[in-house]
């Protein structure tokens, strides 16, 4: 089994530079916190602004559409079907995509998080990793039910939009702001904020309660493509 | 190697195979030859596991294909008419990530890119490859593992004269290597090229099967021989007696140029058993 995760992982870490698209997602907002963080300062901003909001864009943005495209590029040209008649398991392929998404990406929540004074990294890295397990699951979630790459497209656009979007516009917005509670990029915003600003968690237990049902659902979501559509 | 006993196959309401009996003989190259659609993918499809049969039976070695392991398919190797290549690798990164699966070495990899005629082009990525060099991939690929029983469906589908002609090489050669070959077309020149026996596949159901040259010679009503002479004439005689002496003559006065004998070609043989080409769309 560990065999062919590895393989799965080699593979993709080869595409990494090859396959532009993928490249993009994952250093687009490390380098866009980098750059903001040392260029921009304005009179009232918030202290590591950029950080806060681009960590919380990152999560719903990058693991979930280069989840989203591996998988259903796989599947339009065939190549799935060909790795899984040399006898890769369904499961192997996916913690195989999974756990290169996640490795990469917090690789990028690791250049994003040296703004954060040294002792709350680890509290704000161990934020990042649930967040982009949340969404890796959200994106195979899409990787399946897709047919192509077209039709990922289609269908990461609006949920990105939602996970990325509404928390940001949320901290202008207050009726925004009340939706936008349901969602687990906002309550990991409101996380990032205490970790980032003070060391500490900042969500109560109503948020960690969203964080693990959002979870749940999306698992439960997965576990349902997977049963219907499985990965052909 | 592989047996089939009143196989059948429904789609919905649609019949696609219907009530195949069929067996493959270990180191022999069996052709499944019919025109598109008659049922030569969904067969191979049931005899590799991807999909199940409706009724009927189906042994690979010695086992039912529904019960056959992860181990027992290793000893596939399968090339599928829609099956791609990643197209930003390079051939040897391609064929590197089935051998890391199969624990093959990259020496192997490369002994294999030199056979197949792709070791100049090993650092080429995938996408830059003519049809036929992809071809040769996508076959180096189904048998890299040193595969038992190579499944190919429709091998030169699209591919030019030349192409063709190295793909048709390279299945040999794994024949002389002791491979099974079972293989889908719809090209009668391949199938009497390549093949020890062939199925001739109709609407799901088999219609004649045998050796190419036996089905030939068994729908050989005219039973004449063709003569070209020098003076470029043809003529036609039937086979006898009388025409041994007379062939003789020709030869004799220098006259005979060629002999052909008039037996129908499996385009033939099909159109006559079912009222349509090979090349027809189902």
């Amino acid at each position: 089994m560990m065999r062919n995760i590895f393989v799965v992982i080699r593979k993709q870490i080869k595409d990494t530079f090859k396959n532009k698209t993928i490249l993009i997602q994952f250093i687009l907002f490390p380098l866009m916190t980098i750059i903001m963080e040392n260029t921009i300062t304005m009179n009232d901003m918030p202290e590591l602004f950029f950080t806060r909001l681009f960590s919380v864009m990152y999560i719903g943005m990058a693991p979930l559409t280069s989840a989203a495209a591996i998988i259903s590029e796989e599947k339009e040209r065939n190549t799935l079907r060909v790795l899984m008649m040399a006898n890769v398991k369904p499961a192997e392929y996916i913690i195989g995509v999974g756990l290169y998404v996640w490795s990469i990406c917090m690789i990028g929540a690791g250049v994003m998080a040296s703004g954060i004074p040294a002792e709350n990294v680890p509290k704000f890295l161990g934020v990042m990793a649930v967040g982009l397990v949340i969404s890796i699951i959200v994106g195979s979630c899409i990787g399946i039910f897709a047919k192509n790459q077209m039709a990922a497209t289609s269908l990461v656009m609006p949920v990105m939009m939602v996970l990325s979007f509404v928390p940001m516009i949320s901290i202008f917005n207050d009726t925004v702001a009340g939706i936008s509670k349901i969602f687990y990029t906002k309550q990991i915003m409101n996380l990032m904020d205490g970790i980032i600003l003070n060391g500490s968690e900042g969500v109560g237990r109503s948020g960690t309660a969203i964080i693990i049902v959002n979870a749940a659902l999306f698992i439960v979501l997965f576990s349902l493509a997977y049963h219907k559509k499985g990965l052909e | 190697m592989i047996k089939c006993k009143g196989l059948c196959k429904k789609f919905g309401d649609k019949k696609v195979l219907d009530g195949l009996d069929l067996e493959v003989r270990k180191g022999s190259i069996v052709g499944l030859l019919g025109p598109s659609g008659a049922g030569k993918t969904t067969m191979i499809k049931i005899l590799t596991g991807q999909l199940d049969s409706t009724s009927g039976s189906v042994m690979v070695f010695g086992k039912n294909v529904k019960s056959l392991t992860g181990e027992d398919k290793k000893k596939f190797g399968i090339m599928m008419d829609n099956f791609g290549v990643y197209e930003r690798f390079s051939c040897m990164d391609n064929l590197m990530i089935y051998a890391d699966i199969y624990g093959v070495k990259k020496a192997t990899v490369n002994k294999t890119l030199d056979d197949i005629g792709l070791g100049d082009a090993k650092r080429k990525p995938a996408s830059a490859l003519s049809k036929g060099m992809k071809a040769r991939l996508r076959l180096a690929r189904a048998f890299i593992h040193d595969p038992e029983i190579i499944f190919l469906d429709e091998p030169t589908s699209g591919l030019d004269p030349q192409s063709m002609k190295s793909v048709h090489k390279i299945i040999m050669d794994k024949k002389a290597e002791g491979c099974t070959i079972f293989l889908t077309t719809h090209n009668m020149e391949e199938a009497s090229k390549l093949c020890d026996e062939i199925f001739l596949l109709n609407e799901g159901k088999i219609v004649e099967r045998g050796k190419p040259e036996d089905i030939c010679r068994r729908y050989n009503r005219l039973k004449k021989i063709r003569i070209h002479l020098t003076d470029g004439s043809d003529m036609e005689l039937s086979a006898g007696g009388e025409s041994a002496t007379r062939i003789s003559d020709l030869l004799l006065e220098g006259r005979l140029e060629t002999i052909h004998s008039t037996e129908p070609t499996l385009e033939t043989v099909f159109l006559e058993l079912t009222g349509r080409g090979l090349q027809e769309a189902g």
